[in-house]
């Protein structure tokens, strides 16, 4: 049995709860803290579920990292405060998992690039770019890894009980960060994403589209291929993944359409959109659990 | 009805709303002898960008003739008095595009979200109102929600620093007595400074009805197109609207006669189809749908051998909101399977 990575969560809200709920059933990753700002009902969940806690933000967990063989981070807080906690931790050597937009590591979409991180050896941080990102960037690579891709565009709609406050003020950080990873990570040209909020009771399951216009004429055969290996990739962290549809092919335009529903661990199944956030970040700790235990990184 | 002496803004949306019937296909050209013509006719506000706002140029909601940089830039310059608008929907557009806007000269900007999530556009608002622009709060699909629930989130809009705040008819859902409601507890509970305004759709043949509701409860500003030309069966046809409010003595200031020839020479030469209460228009009135929608609906049903009525109910049903055009195609799959 290898060993598990120890491992603590910054940010005891629904998110922290939920990467929780998921990490204590890791083989690689072994949760021991949650950190906070204040006594909360998430902190009481995290005491509940036998984590030790902070009520005093990272500080109160750095003077432990050593002692507790910390090793591994998540931060589910804000970008604002991001970049002060990672430096904290990585002071003391903990690989940072950024699940929010702060993106001052590189950008990890698991199916897409983890592998070629992983490769690049050890990194202090790394950034599980967007929701929406995670949910269609691997759709847009499923194209441009067949044929290049001129432009990507994404539309996310997702549940209105499942936008918290952080993203509702800074809903241009979400289309422009993704924006940004369609390309960089998606390989598209030039990305574009909308995100839609719907109110609906009962909450609408996250719905994602993603059309891509490929410079030549779009092999069908190929890329429809290429579209459900990537769904069962993510399908591996992600069970609720699924295309609503066949890839639409309409003159050098492919269009899919993806339904994404959570597991319902703490969060509710509905959102699917920070489920994967969620089952991203701890897949992507986990190959790197995988790795550090093989001795191919340090 | 008592509107003897009333003021009342009338903003023209033939250039923006009138986007979607055109499939953003809109040359500059036209843009220029449109605007120009409405600012002869003595229209104050004139609203320009892409369909869906800034920024939406895009493969989901169409690509536009030329950007919405290039149009504001080309027109802007052309006009003597009538200023121009912008609209932004976040989650498409972001405050660059606001900063762009602003910069060619646009002095209104239009924060548009769902009834129900006037906290998105925060940061928009915020923006706008501190570089010094006319920022309206833009609600829409408010027949989705009760007046008190419209007022809260008008609220929000307010307290961003929106100076106006729209009952926005999306569907073209509403009666009068609905606008009514909405617009007198609107009135009553915001700021008295605080501007409202009405944007209808015609889609029930409601909008110059509906618009002088809103003008008896207390709305001053009021959106129309030119000849209606606008999403589903169009907006509230202006020239319409400018006459009544004429006749019943209420001060708008265009010259009626200008802008019906606005209406007849330039606008319904321009239509691809003739913008009308049809059975697709009349299925989105009737059951609250986006009036967006229609075109997709209609090429969707096409494509997959649907009846674009039944992917119009079916949008109803499974309570899209504006900006989920994406969802046509699928459901028009979804539908073809069950019929097959």
């Amino acid at each position: 049995m290898a060993k598990k990575l120890r491992a603590a969560i910054i940010g005891p809200g629904n998110i922290g709860t939920d990467l929780l709920m998921k990490a204590m059933r890791s083989d690689w990753i072994e949760p021991v803290w949650m950190v906070g700002i204040e006594e909360s009902e998430g902190i009481r969940r995290a005491r509940d579920f036998g984590m030790k806690v902070s009520t005093s933000g990272v500080d109160g967990l750095v003077p432990f990292i050593e002692e507790d063989n910390i090793q591994i981070a998540f931060d589910a807080t804000s970008a604002y405060v991001h970049a002060e906690n990672s430096r904290k931790v990585n002071e003391k050597g903990v690989l940072m998992i950024d699940l929010t937009p702060a993106a001052i590591g590189p950008y990890c979409v698991p199916p897409v690039n983890l592998d070629a991180l992983l490769k690049e050896g050890r990194k202090d941080n790394v950034n599980m770019v967007t929701c929406g990102g995670q949910a269609t960037i691997p759709m847009v690579a499923a194209v441009s890894r067949v044929q290049p891709v001129e432009y990507g565009e994404i539309v996310a709609t997702v549940a209105s009980k499942s936008v918290g406050p952080g993203t509702r003020k800074n809903i241009d950080e979400f289309t422009r960060t993704t924006a940004g990873a369609i390309e960089k990570i998606g390989g598209a040209k030039k990305g574009k994403a909308i995100i839609i909020v719907n109110p609906a009771e009962p909450p609408l399951i996250m719905r994602d589209t993603v059309h891509c216009l490929t410079k030549d004429k779009p092999d069908q055969a190929k890329i429809t291929e290429s579209i459900h290996a990537m769904v069962k990739d993510v399908q591996k962290y992600v069970p609720g993944y699924t295309l609503t549809n066949e890839p639409v092919f309409d003159g050098n335009r492919v269009t899919i359409f993806l339904q994404v529903e959570g597991l319902g661990d703490f969060l509710p199944k509905y959102s699917g959109n920070l489920d994967i956030m969620t089952a991203a970040a701890l897949r992507t700790a986990e190959l790197y659990a995988e790795a550090i235990a093989a001795g191919k990184i340090a | 009805m008592d509107l003897q002496g009333k003021k009342v803004t009338l903003h023209d949306m033939c250039l923006r709303d009138g986007m979607h019937p055109k499939r953003h296909q809109i040359s500059i050209d036209q843009m220029i002898d449109v605007a120009t013509a409405l600012d002869d006719a003595g229209v104050p506000l004139i609203e320009i960008t892409h369909g869906d706002g800034l920024g939406g140029a895009s493969v989901n909601y169409g690509f536009p003739a030329a950007s919405d940089e290039e149009y504001l830039d080309a027109v802007i310059p052309k006009l003597k008095r009538a200023k121009v608008s912008a609209l932004l929907l976040p989650g498409i557009g972001t405050v660059d595009h606001l900063k762009m806007a602003a910069d060619v000269g646009v002095t209104t900007i239009r924060v548009a979200t769902h009834c129900t999530e006037a906290d998105v556009s925060e940061q928009h608002i915020g923006l706008a109102r501190k570089m010094g622009l006319d920022t309206v709060g833009f609600l829409m699909m408010a027949h989705m929600i009760s007046p008190e629930h419209l007022l809260e989130q008008a609220l929000l809009m307010e307290s961003y620093g929106a100076n106006c705040i729209y009952c926005t008819d999306s569907a073209g859902y509403m009666m009068p007595h609905d606008v009514t409601a909405r617009i007198e507890l609107l009135r009553a509970r915001l700021k008295p400074e605080t501007e409202l305004g009405f944007h209808g759709h015609h889609n029930l043949a409601l909008g110059v009805a509906n618009s002088m509701a809103a003008v008896a409860a207390g709305a001053n500003r009021i959106d129309g197109s030119a000849a209606g030309l606008g999403a589903g069966a169009g907006n509230t046809p202006l020239e319409i609207f400018a006459a009544v409010m004429d006749r019943m003595g209420a001060e708008t200031g265009v010259n009626i006669f200008k802008l019906m020839a606005v209406a007849e020479e330039k606008i319904v030469p321009m239509m691809d189809h003739i913008v009308r209460v049809d059975r697709d228009s009349l299925t989105l009135g009737y059951a609250g749908v986006y009036s967006s929608f229609l075109l997709f609906a209609k090429r969707a049903g096409q494509k997959y051998g649907v009846p674009s009525q039944d992917i119009l109910l079916e949008m109803a049903h499974r309570k899209a909101i504006g900006g989920q055009e994406d969802m046509i195609e699928d459901v028009a799959m979804e539908l073809a399977k069950k019929r097959a």
